[in-house]
């Protein structure tokens, strides 16, 4: 079969899917009120407050808050109804699992994909239905009343975010459907993607507000980058296997230390062959992670130089005549060439790796990843600066930075990876595993990389950073 | 038609079903009976190409249950151990469904869903909303869904569960029809009485392992060892036992009956009739004590050994 026809046939029994919950869902009042109010109703009662919000601003000569307002509320009529896309996607999933009607629907030849897209498809055809006829009652009634139409990019925007969103949310909520077996337990779960979805519609108000539109991209890039990964997590998830291996939201402890004592031991029977276990299987294991977390921290650096040309340092504000006397005033304060100060950097480093990790563990590894490349961005940023004054970049990173990051670096970089590897198990669980197997195993994996490798590298860099550093920086660098 | 060899299954450490081997003839009803939590539905959920096995292999149709998943649900048609139906749907879209996610064309759903709702008495309530149906309408329609694509094999969670008895005699009937259609048919029930009645053979599972497999009286003998007679005589008599010829173990007796355990009762009882009438002693009745498949399931779910056939 060719991939043309097999990806129509795909579609064919995605859309047999789709439609009989589609159909359910119009017989379902409980869905149909809520989306028939927000799509007539809520336009109609945005109109008034912009009409009404027009003629206060306009009387007080303030138009350009009615300007920001109006298309800020066509962004608002877009994702009410869409809203309604996240509770239809837990009742498709995790409702449907919990009435015991998956089974029958699993014993079809359908594949995993025709169903879980199917089931997308049916959890955001009514709501994005709604959402474009609620813009479209919106802008038709400002055009009648106000005589004002949306640039056009603005329109295919709001569009495009609108739908982008929807997306998100309900790729989100099948991944949370997929790990619970009551629409009770999905529902509580929720909150995992209501709170940062509604943190997004404040930052995206800010913006509109704001009139910059064109950083509306930006966030519809982030939000495909976020459903391409949820999606594929969702893929992996919403299987026969995993589907039916889980009859229960019980939560075994034993279990899971036991699980998680095996894969953090693997097999080791002494410190030394532990040890060893670590060097010759984890950290190969961890090889296309380190290598995506090398790139992402070069790209780190250029960024950081690149923003130094664009938003330079005022040369006033860098003086390097006595840099050395500025650095020992500094150092001293700093409490450098002291056992606090070593304690001080090293528990800075390590707390700084632990909240990359939390963050990491539930955000696929990108927030890990977008912070450990906040110092490197940094580096980047300030040499950008001194190379644009002509000051020698080599010494100063030689004399400031190289000493301690030969160990800082590869300690972050064993860390990110090893972070990476735990956020991306949710996107891609190992095959025949359990999620929670292969997230356990992960976070084993990550365990013996910090305690076996990151947090010994962190200690002995920090003493390099605070005994060895500063005095390689006073020889350098230039002062009287 | 269903070969499994070794099958097992184990979920994060626990072994659900373990070295399951079990095969099921073209035209052959096999019941599989255990406790709950033996293994049933994991077992027929690995033969659906829902799960797959940890190890050994599976072929349903000719076809491996992990290499050829999609095959073998074109060819499986699976009567699920909870009908979950879509109560707002009514019977005929339902099964138009289900048809279409077979992928059988509209002409086909239609012809096939006006046969079975006839076989099942359901035509009536073709128009209904599944909400509306009884439990035993909701069954007898989950099991209509299960032929509709016309599966050579069909694995049948409790068939006869929540019916009356004039519906699960249909049902009954109905089973007999497709293994005269040559279908191959494994049962999972807990209706003893069934699957003696329906089962060419008998497969009983525990702690995830088949424990044995065999006809019913082929488990009778292996569990219950040959069959018991019992004698009742017309007046008390002491010693009776006494008079029992060779070849037969007295098992147990009373003031007016004996009973005893014989190979051969065709050689055995007239020998014994004729020694009581020659003891001068009037036989009321002599028939052979019922061996029940009840006694054989439960000697066999709580016997520590594994029993081989």
């Amino acid at each position: 079969m060719t991939t043309a026809a097999a990806r129509r046939t795909m579609l064919q029994g995605a859309w047999v899917v789709a439609g009989r919950e589609v159909r359910d869902q119009l017989r379902d009042w409980r869905i149909l009120a809520p989306i028939g109010l927000l799509t007539l109703f809520f336009p109609l009662l945005m109109n008034l407050t912009a009409r009404t919000a027009m003629d206060f601003v306009n009387r007080y000569g303030a138009p350009i808050i009615a300007e920001r307002l109006i298309p800020f509320l066509l962004m608002v009529v877009g994702f009410f109804p869409i809203s309604v896309s996240l509770v239809i996607a837990l009742e498709t999933f995790a409702g449907e699992r919990e009435r015991q009607s998956l089974e029958p629907l699993l014993a079809t030849p359908l594949t995993n994909a025709e169903l879980y897209l199917g089931k997308m498809l049916a959890s955001l055809v009514a709501p994005l239905a709604a959402a474009y006829l609620g813009i479209g009652v919106y802008l038709t009634g400002l055009l009648t009343s106000l005589e004002w139409s949306p640039p056009p990019v603005l329109l295919i925007e709001v569009f495009v975010l609108t739908t982008v969103q929807a997306i998100v949310m309900v790729a989100g909520a099948v991944v949370i459907s997929s790990l619970t077996t009551s629409v009770r337990a999905a529902n509580l779960l929720a909150s995992f993607i209501i709170i940062p979805v509604a943190q997004l519609i404040i930052g995206e108000s800010l913006i509109m507000f704001w009139g910059r539109y064109h950083v509306l991209w930006w966030i519809i890039v982030g939000l495909l980058l976020i459903g391409a990964l949820l999606v594929r997590s969702g893929l992996q998830l919403f299987n026969r296997e995993e589907l039916l291996s889980r009859e229960l939201d019980i939560l075994d402890l034993r279990w899971a230390w036991r699980t998680f004592r095996r894969a953090f031991l693997d097999g080791a029977v002494s410190p030394i062959s532990w040890y060893a276990g670590v060097l010759r299987r984890t950290v190969p294991r961890l090889g296309t992670c380190l290598a995506i977390l090398g790139l992402v921290l070069i790209v780190g650096i250029v960024l950081g130089a690149g923003l130094a040309r664009e938003w330079p340092i005022p040369s006033e504000m860098l003086k390097f005549d006595d840099v050395r006397a500025t650095l020992s005033g500094n150092f001293q304060s700093f409490g450098m060439f002291t056992g606090r100060g070593w304690w001080w950097v090293f528990t800075n480093n390590v707390r700084a790796l632990l909240l990359a990790s939390a963050l990491g563990a539930f955000t696929f590894g990108v927030l890990a990843v977008v912070l450990l490349m906040a110092p490197l961005a940094i580096v980047g940023y300030f040499a950008g600066n001194l190379a644009a004054l002509g000051e020698p970049v080599g010494l100063y990173l030689a004399a400031l930075v190289l000493p301690h990051a030969l160990l800082e670096v590869p300690a972050a970089l064993l860390a990110g990876a090893a972070i990476l590897r735990l956020g991306l198990v949710a996107v891609s669980p190992a095959g025949g595993r359990s999620l929670g197997t292969s997230w356990l195993s992960a976070l084993a994996e990550w365990s013996r990389v910090m305690l076996g490798l990151v947090i010994p590298l962190l200690a002995a860099a920090a003493a390099i950073e605070v005994f060895l550093t500063p005095r390689l920086a006073l020889l350098l660098l230039p002062g009287g | 038609m269903i070969q499994a060899e070794g099958l097992g299954k184990s979920f994060d450490g626990f072994q659900a079903v373990d070295r399951v081997s079990l095969d099921v003839r073209a035209g052959e009803v096999v019941a599989l009976l255990g406790p709950n939590g033996a293994g049933k539905t994991t077992t027929v959920r690995m033969l659906a190409s829902l799960l797959r096995p940890s190890r050994g292999r599976a072929t349903v149709a000719g076809f491996d249950v992990v290499a050829a998943a999609p095959e073998v649900r074109r060819r499986v048609g699976l009567l699920t151990e909870h009908h979950g139906l879509y109560t707002r749907m009514r019977a005929t879209d339902y099964l138009d469904f289900f048809g279409r996610a077979y992928g059988l064309p509209r002409p086909v759903i239609r012809e096939r869903t006006a046969y079975w709702m006839r076989t099942f008495d359901l035509a009536d309530s073709a128009g209904k909303r599944l909400g509306e149906y009884s439990k035993g309408m909701r069954q007898k329609l989950a099991l209509v869904r299960a032929l509709l694509h016309d599966p050579p094999v069909l694995l049948l969670d409790e068939p006869t569960s929540a019916m009356d008895p004039a519906s699960a005699h249909q049902v009954r009937r109905s089973i007999e029809a497709l293994r005269s259609e040559q279908r191959a048919l494994l049962i999972c029930t807990h209706n003893l009485s069934e699957a003696e009645t329906l089962a060419d053979r008998i497969a009983i599972i525990r702690a995830g392992r088949l424990i044995a497999v065999g006809t019913a009286s082929e488990l009778k003998r292996t569990f219950l060892g040959e069959p018991v007679m019992e004698l009742r005589l017309a007046q008390q008599v002491d010693g009776a036992a006494g008079l029992l010829p060779g070849g037969v173990e007295p098992v147990g007796s009373g003031p007016t009956w004996l009973r005893y355990r014989t190979s051969n009762p065709e050689t055995a009882n007239p020998e014994v009739l004729s020694a009581m009438a020659d003891a001068g002693l009037k036989v009321v009745t002599l028939a052979p004590l019922e061996q029940t498949l009840e006694a054989v399931y439960l000697l066999a779910v709580g016997a520590p050994a594994e029993v081989g056939l």
